[in-house]
This record gives C-alpha cells, structure tokens and sequence, in this order.
C-alpha cells in the first residue's frame, strides 16, 4: 500500500452561475486590473488515501466525487495525484 | 386515529417545529424524526424541512443526503409515500436524486427573504391536489440556493410530463423557468423552495399555505388507506 496525496478542484459548469467569480471580476478593474476576464471560483478538497497503486486511488477518488465531492449537474471536478516520499 | 406526519430533522434544521404546528393546527399528528434513525415509525407522509442542515458544509443538502433517515424516506418514496421537501428540504431531495436536477446560488446574489406569489400549475401532485390550477398563492421564500437549474433533455421531460407544480409570478432568484417547485415522476414526491408553513395563518401575512400542506394531509391519508 502506498499513500497518496490527492487534490480535487471542483469548479462550475458552464452556464451555471458564479456570482462570486463575477464579483471579483467587477472588483479588479477598479484595482486597475483592467486586462482581466473569465474569472471562476471553485473549490478545492485536499485528501490522502492508502491504495495499493496509483489507479485504484484514482478510481476510488472518482468514486468519492460522483457521490459526494461534487455535484455533476451543476459542477466538474479534475483529479490530482502525487505520491509522497514517504512509503 | 389522525394523520401521522413525519418531520425529518437534521443538525441546523430549524423549520421542523413549524411544519410541525401547522399539520397540528391542520388535525394531523406531527413527528419529529431524528437524521440518525433508520424507521420512519410508520409515518403517513415525510416532511423534510427548512434550514441548514449540516451547515450546508460541501454543498446544500449534500451530507444530509446520508443521513440513516434519507434512507428510510427514499425507500418510502420508491413505495409511493409522499414526501414533500421544503426549502433546504427541496435541495437535499434534489442531492439524493429523489429530484432531479440542483439549486444554485440566487442569480442576484442575495439571500432572498420576502413574499412571493406562486401559480399552482398542476393539481397532480401530493401538495397541489387541494389547490387549483392557475391559482395566486402568497408564500414567502427565505434562501441564497434557490435557483433551479437542470439540464435541457431533464428541463423537456419536466414540461412535457407537467412536473412543474409551482412558478413564481415574479421569478426573485433567477429560476429555470420561473421553477419554484417540481414533483417526481410518480408525483408523490414535490420539493419547493418558497415555505407553505409560514403562510398559515393571516397574522403572519398569508394563510395561503394551507391548501398545499392540507393537500400534503390528504395524500398521507389516502396513502394510509390503500396500506391498510
């Protein structure tokens, strides 16, 4: 078994609303960002799991967004793995 | 014996005891059900409520989706019981997949809490069957997810099978289809966001809530008979 380190980013679909990405979309300009678009907030959900390769990790990481880390009538996610030093 | 209605209640829900009061003014028997119980009891109806449930954590109504009771309350719904979600309870029902589709964020961004007049569009329904097609009602909404969205093939079929049940008037948070409520296909299951609790009486403004949850009353009592 070997530990992993996992990142999940959940982010919006398209068409769905992202009031919070447009807002600060709205704020930048007046920092005098004015070059700035498509601004998006999601989310992103940090774990560790023991699994006895890489693709079981994945395939249980998989797993654990359809059912719970997000929603996929409104969201998409992507899944990141690396494996830490330790073994 | 009366009616027996069941309210489900999560950690952070907090319209339980108003659902509650209002089938008790209505002659039913209300009953809080506990998130960590596997039973309903044999409860007539099921009532999830308003609120937070779990904070809200990750998303709206998606770990309360887990609780042992959801369990219980889709196995009833699978059965025909009825089940009505309000508020919160509309989106826990939608994370459970016993509703199709999601509520997002309000479009302007608000926490909406005022009045809204909703039109009955079906009375095929276990909360619209004592209201009439076409019919005003005012009841207030108290929400930041209430949004409705859903994808086009699921948005047709609720059309084409008239699951809208309720639309605002005058859509306050950017709804799909000025959706305020929709029912499953069976129709035994209709979440909404507005609260039919808080429109039960002309001191608080409205007592236009009564017909739905009166019809909610009846389903459970019809459903009681066909059991027996």
């Amino acid at each position: 078994m070997s530990t992993y380190a996992v990142t999940v980013d959940v982010t919006h679909l398209p068409g769905i609303l992202d009031p919070q990405g447009a807002t600060i979309e709205r704020a930048l300009p007046a920092l005098g960002y004015t070059n700035v678009s498509e601004v998006h907030v999601g989310k992103t959900i940090r774990l560790t799991i023991e699994a006895a390769d890489e693709p079981a990790a994945l395939a249980q990481v998989d797993e654990m967004c359809h059912r719970l880390l997000a929603n996929p009538v409104i969201e998409a996610f992507e899944i990141a793995i690396e494996e830490p030093a330790r073994a | 014996m009366s009616t027996r209605v069941g309210v489900v209640q999560f950690p952070g829900t907090n319209c339980e005891l108003d659902v509650v009061h209002v089938v008790e003014q209505l002659g039913g028997e209300g009953e809080i059900l506990f998130h960590a119980e596997r039973t309903l009891r044999g409860v007539d109806a099921v009532v999830v409520p308003g609120g937070f449930a779990h904070g809200d954590y990750l998303r709206t109504g998606a770990i309360a989706r887990f609780s042992p009771v959801m369990d219980a309350v889709s196995e009833f719904a699978a059965a025909g019981g009825p089940v009505v979600g309000i508020c919160n309870g509309f989106q826990v029902l939608c994370e459970a997949g016993l509703l199709p589709g999601a509520l997002q964020k309000n479009a302007g961004l608000k926490f909406l809490c005022q009045d809204t007049v909703i039109r009955v569009e079906t009375t095929d329904s276990v909360l619209t069957s004592e209201a009439a097609v076409a019919q005003h009602l005012r009841v207030p909404i108290n929400h930041f997810e209430g949004n409705y969205v859903c994808d086009d093939p699921t948005l047709a079929v609720l059309r084409a099978e008239q699951r809208i049940v309720l639309r605002y008037v005058e859509n306050p948070n950017g709804s799909l289809d000025d959706i305020a409520g929709i029912c499953n296909e069976g129709r035994n299951v209709v979440g909404l966001m507005p609260h039919p609790e808080r429109a039960s009486d002309p001191l608080l403004g409205s007592a236009d809530g009564l017909s739905l949850l009166r019809s909610l009353l009846a389903a459970a009592d019809r459903a009681a008979a066909s059991a027996a």
